[in-house]
């Protein structure tokens, strides 16, 4: 059972993979979207803000990162509302073939897809003067939490994907909540530079979480108080771990509740 | 025989609207089933129920001897289903897509990949199996789903509306296609919008109209419950037409219509071509040149108005299915 599950879930992660092999338009605009942020945000914003004990572009680049993954993983309300909307999805479903395997094979084939989006990154990030400064493991540790993220964020994009109406709908549903999530965190000014109102909903967030988490691994974070205050400056590493576990908890059943439903519409 | 397809006062419904009411059907092994009427009749919702696609409110069906609402899982195994969009993925080749479907189907590599190169074949795709599935014409992508929907050699298919959207030469194509499954013994169920199809390939027919079964029988028994063909004759002048309504009068079976704006006398007839001939002998005899001269075969307008008294019409419908 397991094993035919696994096997489905990848033959739908190959199908999917073979799209972008085919359409290489999709990965080429959303790697030069995060290369354009790395440079806009290096050049243009970095000599206005001020990150205390370190350079901008350091402490920038693992926010590009996040933010990129997270825009990476919107790919999948995209997908999954194209293959309902041509019937592909009805095709499968009276296949004698694993509930899950569309669902696990569509977020699997869109990680892979932020995977090779954040090398691209990483190269772009050496060149502008980022670092891991940490050692090997701890680099290492950093890209699992980061691809984790990335993972579980597809989980509620897919859930966007399977409730929307259109394609059309799913493009700009998926996004657009993210700006406020990416831009209102610790991923592009510290947040000691926030008003009040604002600093602890971005401390609480989990893009900054994660964020901070990977800049403490890499040796990215600035000194002090520009990390943030209290719990989630203190614990950025296990709270990022438990925010991905939790999003999982909630949306990987809720997307597969809703797959069976949009299907059976 | 066995039935193959069972459904008794199968219903479904969304919020008010009754999408199938009391349905009931029953397909013996090997033959075919016609499903016939307009968009939004329900003949999409009905094949979706019995596919395991959706569940019905109401009713219950069997597919193979299985309850589908029971174990979908064992009815998803014995059929195949060929959708009213062909649900062919654009950007894998046509030999990518068949493989696919055969390893979802639990083939194994090898088995997937011959069987894919198989169906290739059997449909006339071999030549294009290479290129995505996105620059095939409308034919070709109807056939690439229907061989997608017999990789395992299903015993019960299911096909819906498989000529719709399609040109003259393709449709001919693809009803030679279901012909062959006929010969090699599966039990079909089709639904389709046009009589002539239904006649050409299904034992028997159901029409239905807004979610229920309004006639049955074979496409000889509907036929004559419209009264068959008529035999339309329209002319070039107006004082032509009561001439031309006499002679009409001598060769059909009923009294005739008369419209004036076309110019054209129609009236059933029974004989076919011998009345056809005659019609013509008489016309040359009155000196009438018709501009039109025509057999009309009952077409599945003449069927909703025999039977509904309104001619079939086109609905929206919710959830986007027909």
């Amino acid at each position: 059972m397991v094993l035919e599950a696994a096997s489905d879930g990848w033959v739908v992660t190959k199908r999917n993979l073979l799209k972008i092999k085919r359409v290489p338009d999709l990965v080429i605009f959303s790697t030069i979207q995060p290369i354009m942020f790395v440079l806009l945000f290096a050049y243009v914003f970095g000599g206005a803000i001020a990150t205390p004990g370190i350079n901008y572009r350091e402490f920038l680049i693992p926010g590009i990162f996040v933010q990129t993954v997270a825009f990476g993983a919107g790919i999948t309300a995209i997908g999954l509302a194209d293959d309902l909307q041509k019937g592909i999805v009805d095709r499968f479903r009276s296949l004698p073939m694993s509930r899950g395997a569309v669902l696990f094979g569509r977020t699997s084939s869109d990680l892979i897809n932020n995977v090779f989006t954040v090398i691209v990154m990483s190269i772009t990030g050496v060149i502008v003067g980022w670092r891991i400064n940490e050692g090997f493991l701890r680099g290492v540790a950093g890209f699992a939490i980061l691809f984790l993220f990335a993972y579980a964020m597809s989980w509620i994009s897919a859930v966007i994907g399977l409730s929307v109406k259109s394609v059309e709908v799913a493009q700009s549903a998926g996004f657009i909540w993210m700006f406020p999530l990416t831009f209102l965190s610790n991923a592009f000014v510290p947040t000691s530079s926030l008003p009040s109102v604002l600093r602890p909903v971005a401390e609480w967030n989990p893009i900054s979480s994660v964020v901070l988490a990977l800049r403490e691994l890499w040796g990215n974070a600035p000194a002090g108080a520009a990390n943030g205050t209290g719990f989630p400056a203190q614990h950025p590493i296990w709270l990022s771990i438990g925010w991905c576990l939790l999003i999982l908890a909630i949306f990987v059943p809720m997307s597969i509740a809703r797959y069976r439903r949009a299907a059976s519409r | 025989m066995a039935d193959a397809i069972i459904a008794e006062r199968l219903g479904k419904t969304y919020g008010s609207v009754n999408a199938v009411v009391d349905l009931d059907l029953v397909v013996p092994e090997g033959t075919v089933l016609g499903l016939l009427g307009p968009n939004g009749a329900g003949k999409t919702t009905t094949v979706r129920m019995l596919t395991t696609l959706i569940t019905p409110t109401s009713g219950r069906c069997e597919v193979g001897g299985i309850d589908v609402c029971a174990h979908p899982d064992q009815v998803r195994r014995i059929i195949g289903v060929s959708g009213q969009y062909a649900a062919v993925d654009d950007y894998l080749t046509g030999y990518e897509n068949l493989e696919m479907v055969g390893r979802l189907y639990h083939l194994g590599k090898r088995r997937a990949r011959k069987r894919a190169f198989e169906l290739l074949e059997q449909f006339e795709l071999t030549d294009a199996a290479d290129r995505p599935a996105k620059t095939y014409s409308g034919g070709m992508r109807r056939r690439l789903d229907l061989a997608g929907a017999l990789v395992v050699h299903p015993p019960v298919i299911f096909l819906d509306e498989p000529t719709t959207g399609l040109d003259p030469r393709s449709r001919l194509g693809m009803w030679g296609v279901i012909s062959d499954l006929v010969k090699a013994g599966s039990t079909l169920l089709l639904t389709t919008q046009y009589l002539e199809e239904a006649d050409r390939l299904c034992d028997e027919i159901v029409v239905i109209d807004h979610g229920r079964a309004i006639a049955q029988g074979t496409a000889t028994e509907l036929k004559s419950q419209m009264g068959g063909e008529k035999l339309a004759v329209a002319v070039g002048d107006h004082e032509e037409l009561a001439t031309a309504a006499d002679v009409l009068r001598s060769v059909g079976v009923d009294e005739p219509e008369v419209d004036d704006q076309a110019r054209e006398v129609t009236v059933h007839i029974d004989r076919g071509t011998a009345a056809l001939v005659e019609a013509v002998r008489k016309l040359d005899g009155a000196d009438i040149t018709p501009t039109n001269l025509e057999i009309r075969k009952p077409t599945l307008d003449d069927v909703f108005l025999t039977l509904t008294g309104q001619p079939a019409q086109e609905e929206t419908e919710t959830g986007g299915t027909a």
